[in-house]
């Protein structure tokens, strides 16, 4: 007997799209061939609110499934096996697929889907019988019909049967690609890769726009925001980076504005810069990572000074988020471990001792006015940024 | 004189390309890799490119991989970390035939109160998963089983001891010793369902001084050797750049033509086993289906190391029992239950895939002279 793997991907919120539904399965497929790259070749059939995905010869299935796990647009995923559809057949390959699942069990219970209705047995009869020849070949298991610990499943579908045990969750959301662009201001910190990863939940697109500042920060720290950014592919399929060399803008600034406005100063101009970069990508909005009240610049007023330079929306998808709730996520993305690296970052440069944390407009409007190349800085930092593209695993060489 | 060195469980030659890549990596890369400035950088990324590889060959996560000093710093780690980890259970289940790193470890804990709990091979050498699954209870701190025995070369099904002991009680760690497997067989190690794997780098010719360690993600060892934070903390001690590129190299040559040296190897054996199987007073003590890189075979009459000297004498090397008991009786023969006799004239061929049909036939008309001349 020859077990052939499948895996079903259950579509998420997409089922409940409309007219639209067809294109969001579109993306949701072809954003999972790019995650799925490398490990070997793949089919895709759309069948219901389903997506069945059937490894050729060689695949790695495991790697694949570890992979769909984080594919957003999917809110669960199964491996199933293909059996033939006759009933002593199912009988046979669920036992043997089942060999070594079954025994980590004590209770049970075996459901039955049959979208064929022309197969000779109806769903309890199904039941019935492939409980009893369970109980019989693992005689250590017994029927809970109310709270099994693990449920077998057999559904009798057109093309074939498919036997499997219970659905994994997946990671939810809309396909990224549905939602547009966005550009995320990537510091190399917790929380900006945790931004990017709920934008990215909600169907955008990333594009990276990271601030350097050699020689006050490394070469390492620029290493860890690529490696940052690689993470996050494993949720947003691509993603492009900018690397912004920003040491010129940085000491100008300094030499001009009065150094508690520094900080609110410095972001207007990252923004303006992020910005321009935002629309040579054709993005519709800008995202940071700020939760208010986070630091000095996180402030509302702070806020206010820095969203007005853009004429792009700003998305803070973490502004009412606790810092133990946004490393949560971190955890959960695998970034964190690589933001806590201890490297300087452009945002520690000339950092001021004492912050002004309620800036108004007027105030910061005249200090800058100080900065009198400003226009010529911005297109500087624009014109040498660094524009990497990074892929879904599969194009890494590591795993 | 025309030489043949067969004891390759014991030690390999260093291969030429592994020696010079290590040779220039020392005196080009030579920064410490925790050094903040660029000799820094260039000698983290030159070790970080090298764990990568390494991953590759074993089938982990980079983050997985742990340089170490070799096997047995790798199993003692692994042991007195996995102790720590569980002190308030007090059972430890093994095999009867571990490597001396490992049973050492054991009988030292067994003084400070561990209770050890040693499952002797079956007939085919090998331990048998059901009698682990038997062992494991409530009390139970952790297994560690290897993966390749370094005396018989029977492989144990290391997947299916995960499996049971999951079933049993699920918050058992299973340590497993691969050093005799690394190289020579697929670890898997993602997916073999061991938290700690140890592997060394001078089984698969790479130098002596090198090794590695695969910790399953979040599992958490508590660290053998700490010092200054390098690799996360989890072995303290400057990263040996060099030395851990040499022991990828070698990795990737071996696992590059897995399944060509396999192949290679097992004719070497076949040609061994067909030349002795009408040699009287001949037993082979390693199963049929053990690992074709290791071959135990006994010469009745002839104690082991007046045997070894005999062939030494006309450069042939092997080793009686395994080179780290230094000619003591083998407690693995003596774990199968073979009779003392048996025990006492055992000799282990351990090839390599620079070995030759050549190598094996002067193997051959050594054991035949030695018969004649040291018969009594």
């Amino acid at each position: 007997m020859e077990l052939k793997e499948i895996i079903l991907l259950k579509d998420g919120e997409i089922v409940l799209k409309g007219l639209n539904r067809s294109s969001f399965e579109d993306r949701l497929i072809r954003n999972a061939k790019q995650v799925l790259n490398g490990l070997g070749g793949f089919k895709f059939v759309k069948s219901q609110s389903t997506i069945v995905v059937k490894p050729f010869e060689g695949s790695d299935v495991d790697e694949a499934f570890e992979r769909l796990k984080k594919l957003f647009g999917v809110i669960s995923l199964t491996r199933a096996c293909v059996a033939p559809k006759d009933f002593d057949e199912i009988a046979a390959y669920t036992k043997e697929y089942l060999k070594d699942v079954l025994p980590e069990y004590d209770t049970f219970k075996v459901n039955a889907k049959r979208s064929d209705k022309k197969f000779p047995m109806k769903s309890p009869e199904i039941c019935a019988e492939l409980g009893g020849i369970l109980l019989d070949e693992f005689p250590h298991l017994t029927v809970d019909v109310n709270n099994p610990q693990v449920t077998v499943t057999v559904e009798i579908r057109d093309e074939s049967a498919y036997i499997h045990t219970d659905a994994t969750p997946g990671a939810g959301g809309i396909p990224v690609g549905t939602g547009g662009r966005a550009a995320l201001l990537l510091s190399g910190g917790i929380d900006s890769p945790v931004a990017g990863y709920m934008m990215a939940k909600r169907g955008v697109e990333l594009v990276g726009v990271h601030f350097e500042s050699p020689p006050y920060t490394s070469e390492r720290a620029k290493l860890k925001v690529i490696k940052l950014a690689e993470k996050l592919c494993d949720y947003s399929i691509n993603v492009a980076l900018f690397v912004v060399p920003f040491t010129r803008m940085q000491e100008r600034i300094k030499e001009s504005c009065p150094e508690e406005l520094f900080t609110v100063i410095m972001r207007r101009y990252m923004m303006r810069v992020a910005t321009k970069l935002a629309e040579r990508q054709e993005c519709g909005a800008l995202i940071t990572g700020e939760s208010l009240g986070q630091v000095a610049s996180q402030t509302l007023q702070a806020i206010k000074c820095t969203d007005i330079v853009s004429d792009l929306p700003i998305l803070r998808p973490l502004i009412g988020m606790d810092k133990k709730e946004i490393i949560a996520i971190a955890q959960k993305i695998d970034t964190f471990e690589t933001s806590i690296l201890p490297y300087e970052d452009c945002c520690t440069v000339f950092t001021p001792k004492h912050p002004r944390t309620r800036p108004t407009l007027p105030v910061i409007e005249g200090a800058e006015s100080y900065l009198e190349d400003a226009e010529a800085l911005i297109n500087e930092c624009v014109e040498n940024a660094e524009l990497m593209i990074l892929g879904a695993p599969g194009r890494r060489n590591n795993r | 004189m025309r030489e043949a060195y067969l004891d390759n469980s014991a030690t390999t030659a260093v291969l030429p390309e592994v020696a010079k890549e290590i040779y220039d990596s020392m005196i080009t890369v030579y920064g410490n890799p925790s050094s903040l400035h660029k000799k820094g950088l260039e000698a983290e990324l030159e070790l970080s490119e090298a764990r990568k590889k390494l991953a590759v060959c074993m089938d982990a996560p980079e983050e997985c991989v742990y340089f170490s000093s070799g096997g047995s710093e790798g199993n003692n780690a692994a042991i007195y970390g996995l102790a720590e980890k569980r002190r308030r259970f007090k059972k430890i289940i093994t095999s009867a035939y571990e490597h001396p790193s490992v049973m050492q470890a054991l009988k030292r804990l067994e003084k400070q109160g561990f209770e050890i709990m040693e499952i002797a091979p079956g007939a085919d050498g090998r331990i048998s998963p059901t009698e682990v699954g038997r062992a494991v209870d409530r009390e139970t701190a952790f297994v560690s089983i290897m993966m390749v025995n370094n005396e018989l070369g029977t492989i144990n099904d290391i997947a299916a001891i995960a499996r049971v002991i999951k079933r049993k009680n699920p918050d058992v760690p299973l340590h497993t010793d691969a050093v005799q497997a690394f190289g020579k067989l697929k670890l898997n190690c993602s997916k073999l369902g061991a938290q700690v794997i140890t592997v060394s780098g001078h089984k698969i010719h790479a130098p002596k001084g090198i090794g590695a360690m695969y910790i399953e993600k979040n599992f958490r060892l508590p660290p053998f050797v700490v010092g200054g934070g390098q690799q996360t903390g989890q072995r303290g001690g400057t990263e040996p750049v060099a030395m851990a590129k040499g022991l990828a190299r070698a990795a990737e040559i071996a696992y590059g033509k897995l399944s060509e040296n396999r192949a290679k190897v097992a004719e070497l054996r076949n040609r061994l086993l067909d030349m002795l199987k009408d040699e009287p007073e001949v037993t082979v003590n390693s199963p049929d289906e053990a690992l074709e890189y290791v071959v135990n075979i006994s010469v009745t009459g002839i104690r082991s190391e007046i045997m070894l000297h005999h062939l030494e004498s006309r450069g042939v090397y092997v080793s009686s029992g395994s080179a780290c008991s230094k000619g003591a009786k083998s407690h693995v023969l003596a774990a199968m239950g073979f009779s003392q006799q048996r025990i006492d004239s055992a000799i282990r061929v351990s090839f390599s895939p620079l070995n030759t049909p050549e190598d094996v036939d002067l193997l051959v008309e050594g054991i035949k002279e030695g018969r004649k001349i040291l018969m009594r």
